[in-house]
């Protein structure tokens, strides 16, 4: 199920990361887009524009299948904040869409619909 | 029928919406084992960075102390339906993260407060932390063995939980049991949105 990477990560036993995290997204530590922990993201095979790098491919072969930002970043051992950054630039040259990408509400008096509450619940009661 | 260029992206509507619930308490409460024991992947952990204001006081020219510093997050996953994932998120324990607890809660649909009979006071922080943010929480006893059994009353009792907190009893190593907690919560997230959700007392019947 889950694709191989290309190169694995870019792990050193002794020595670690050999590549800075923040390296691969060029120091930027902001994303373009919204993207939050558990935005489901997912590659749409259109061919991409603009130059990408080998962590962008990565990113590629990794959401091949729908999956969200957390399980990415887990699985190429780099911050969330870096696989951000590199989902804009997928996300931004068509080659990536990404689900609900609105903000998160910061206020929780902001309550999550109901119907939202019943499907959670709904697929829980089928777990017992 | 008419079969469009294969290049065509998806729509973004049929991907899965993710929702995330945060799994809280002190050290060495359960929260590890109650992930492992839902997720239906081995959980993963990343790390998110995350900005801290320096404890520090000393200013100069105004400039206010900022830290930046990444934290290793453990999560599970629960795909519930093709339109809902599940993700628990492990709150990290020690006292130094507590800050990022802020970010971590963002957008979070509410919170598990797992709890040892023995270490109650282990549980006042993240309780605490909820309680002062409006998210929605209930508490989980996790039954360790040879703990004595307490009442939920008098646990809620002891933390000192609002009256409309729910208290319910699990073990942690059990995935049903760790499914029932989850329904306890969205079931309270059900009833605090309806009796609270509007003005009137009139149902709400149109979105």
């Amino acid at each position: 199920m889950t694709p191989v990477l290309p190169d694995g990560p870019q792990l050193d036993e002794a020595a670690g990361r050999l590549v800075r995290p923040y390296t691969v997204s060029d120091g930027r530590t902001r994303a373009t887009s919204h993207f939050t922990l558990v935005t489901t993201v997912r590659a749409t095979g259109a061919r991409t524009q603009g130059v990408f790098g080998l962590e962008h491919a990565q990113v590629l072969a990794l959401c091949e299948q729908p999956v969200s930002v957390a399980e990415v970043a887990a699985r190429m051992q780099v911050p969330a904040a870096v696989v951000k950054v590199l989902l804009s630039d997928l996300a931004e040259g068509g080659a990536v869409v990404a689900g609900d990408t609105r903000p998160a509400p910061t206020d929780h008096s902001a309550r999550p619909d109901r119907d939202l509450l019943e499907a959670i619940r709904d697929g829980l009661l089928k777990r017992l | 029928m008419a079969s469009s260029n294969d290049c065509d992206p998806l729509p973004a509507d049929v991907l899965p919406v993710g929702v995330k619930v945060l799994i809280a308490g002190g050290f060495g409460v359960g929260k590890t084992t109650f992930v492992n024991a839902l997720s239906e992947i081995e959980p993963l952990s990343t790390e998110e960075m995350l900005t801290a204001v320096s404890a520090a006081t000393d200013r100069l020219d105004g400039v206010e102390n900022k830290a930046t510093t990444t934290v290793a997050l453990d999560f599970g996953r629960i795909t519930l339906s093709p339109s809902h994932v599940l993700y628990l998120f492990g709150t990290p324990g020690q006292e130094r993260f507590w800050f990022m607890w802020d970010e971590l809660s963002e957008g979070a649909l509410g919170a598990v407060v797992l709890a040892d009979t023995r270490r109650l006071e282990h549980s006042f922080a993240a309780v605490d932390f909820f309680e002062r943010r409006g998210i929605p929480f209930v508490v989980a006893v996790n039954e360790f063995d040879g703990a004595h059994r307490y009442r939920g009353e008098e646990v809620r009792t002891a933390l000192d939980l609002r009256q409309e907190v729910p208290v319910v009893l699990c073990d942690a190593r059990v995935q049903v049991s760790g499914i029932r907690v989850l329904l306890d919560l969205v079931q309270h997230l059900i009833t605090t949105r309806s009796s609270h959700g509007s003005d009137t007392d009139q149902p709400t019947v149109r979105a």
